[in-house]
């Protein structure tokens, strides 16, 4: 892991600004701040519903903010036309949750696609490619299998093969040891720390995963409720005093005491007073 | 002052109204924009150095047109011979059986073979389309192929759309030679007309507008079928709850679609 210090002289690679997102009317991220360095993994990490997997996908470009500023690769995601989208995407590689092959075609031609589509090698450079990326991903000999042939921890690496066929700049992974045995998982982390040393990327991780996060995180984000809680390295998220914080790092829920006006307010939709639609 | 719970059955009759309607047109927008990127980039996309691949489009061509030639074959001597027989039977009453062929080869030509066909590929390739995107979508596949920078509208609509177009009036054509055929064989059993005699009146009967007519109709049948099955399957969402109701809903607005724009195609031409 490289230490946060060694990294904090270096470029913004993403920089958020006041990002507002809503889903209908429900706004899922208020006004979140985070920038990424380059050569760093950043992890961000939350319970469910705080607002991660909402962040990376505004970061991705896969949905509309309702303010704010994304700048990924000095791109501005508000203002971008489609063809600096579509360029900044070959930059860019996503390993997603669930791995989101195809699965209509075997795992040698999923990660050919990217290559196939998008650059004019001929087939043997790009088959030589694929199985270059399998082979690092741990996955040679296994070219000819279809997705619904791979177990839970090869269709994530099939997804990371696929993810860095282009040689992306940045690498974003979405939940990359969830569902995942812990003996698979610490082997998944253990790739994204060789993914990032061998070929020099940023990686943003998003993950609930505390053992995961620790171990290959250079900084650390929390969201809570679409609020940025901390921001900072491994260690100073250990040392840090918010309950909410504590709460997380020792697993335990947050105080659910309900206001009942409150939750009658929330389930009607009304204003002040809830006892109106009584 | 009247809380959210106290609307009157005729207002929420029309908020029901309302929001399907709204809905309703929401999907027409998004098909029209769907026709015309895939028109874009069928066209331009060489030029943008991503094109529809061939490939995708013989796939979809398969898919949709030589896998469905079997049961398009039986549905259409079927057909080809229950017309015959309906025909025969109420031309007997005049005493004019001999004339069968005109309705024969108007009705299979016009009417029969580009209906049943298209009714076969909305209910055959329509539903797996929607069902196809559905599962794609709820597995981030279509997410994946946008952050690949890879437009999900050249990769997967356009050949399918392409496909469909393409190969729906190829299958009426199929049809209308195989009902035919299959009438003639039964019009020869019962009033012993020969082969060569059936055909040659058919050709005196028959013009290339009738065909052309059967034809013009089967591509929009075609078009409908694709951006059905296309918008259903964007729309999923809940799982596979929901690609199954999204299938259902594409097959029945599907042959919905197909059997009224039948009537405005007949309306607008024949008349």
């Amino acid at each position: 892991m490289t230490s946060a210090a060694s990294n904090s002289n270096q470029a913004n690679i993403i920089e958020i600004r006041d990002l507002v997102a809503h889903y209908g009317s429900r706004q899922v991220l208020n006004s979140v701040n985070l920038d990424v360095r380059e050569g760093e993994i950043m992890v961000i990490m939350g319970g469910s519903g705080s607002g991660k997997s909402t962040l990376l996908r505004h970061v991705l470009a896969l949905e509309h903010m309702t303010s704010g500023t994304v700048r990924v690769l000095g791109v501005d995601l508000g203002t971008a036309t489609t063809a600096h989208l579509a360029d900044l995407r070959k930059k860019i590689g996503v390993a997603f949750q669930g791995g989101a092959l195809f699965s209509s075609i075997n795992v040698e031609r999923n990660v050919m696609l990217p290559l196939y589509e998008l650059t004019d090698l001929d087939p043997m450079q790009m088959r030589i490619m694929a199985r270059m990326k399998l082979q690092v991903v741990g996955l040679a000999g296994f070219e000819q299998l279809m997705p619904s042939e791979l177990s839970g921890g090869m269709i994530k690496r099939a997804a990371f093969a696929r993810a860095i066929a282009m040689d992306p700049r940045i690498l974003f992974c979405d939940e990359p040891s969830a569902g995942l045995d812990p003996a698979v998982a610490s082997a998944i982390d253990d790739l994204i720390l060789g993914l990032r040393d061998a070929m020099n990327m940023t990686i943003v991780v998003v993950t609930h995963e505390l053992d995961s996060a620790f171990k290959i995180a250079d900084r650390i984000t929390v969201l809570d409720q679409g609020d940025v809680l901390f921001s900072g390295t491994p260690e100073q998220l250990r040392n840090h005093t918010d309950e909410r914080i504590q709460n997380l790092l020792n697993r335990r829920p947050q105080d659910d005491t309900i206001d009942p006006d409150d939750y009658l307010r929330r389930l009607t939709g009304t204003g002040d007073n809830p006892s109106m639609v009584l | 002052m009247t809380s959210v719970f106290e609307r009157s059955p005729t207002i929420r009759f029309l908020e029901r109204i309302g929001r399907g309607v709204a809905r309703g047109l929401e999907e027409i927008g998004m098909s029209a924009g769907f026709l015309v990127e895939s028109l874009y980039w069928l066209l331009f996309g060489h030029g943008q150095r991503q094109p529809v691949r061939p490939a995708s489009i013989f796939q979809q061509m398969m898919d949709v047109g030589i896998r469905a030639v079997p049961i398009i074959g039986v549905l259409a001597a079927t057909i080809g011979v229950m017309l015959a027989i309906q025909g025969i039977y109420t031309l007997r009453t005049f005493g004019a059986e001999s004339r069968v062929t005109i309705g024969i080869a108007l009705s299979m030509t016009r009417e029969f073979a580009p209906l049943i066909t298209g009714i076969l590929v909305a209910g055959r390739s329509g539903s797996a389309l929607a069902a196809r995107l559905g599962t794609m979508k709820i597995n981030q596949e279509i997410d994946a192929l946008r952050v690949m920078g890879i437009n999900p509208v050249r990769f997967l609509i356009a050949p399918a759309l392409l496909g469909c177009v393409v190969m729906v009036p190829t299958l009426t054509f199929f049809s209308d030679v195989v009902g035919l055929w299959a009438a003639g064989v039964f019009v020869g059993m019962d009033l012993g007309m020969s082969m060569v005699s059936y055909a040659e009146e058919l050709g005196r009967i028959l013009t290339p507008d009738d065909v052309i007519h059967g034809l013009g109709k089967s591509a929009i049948f075609g078009m409908l079928i694709a951006l059905i099955g296309v918008v259903n399957g964007t729309l999923v969402t809940g799982g596979a709850e929901g690609v199954g109701r999204c299938t259902t809903r594409a097959v029945v607005q599907s042959i919905a679609a197909i059997v009224v724009t039948d009537m405005v195609f007949v309306f607008v031409t024949t008349r």
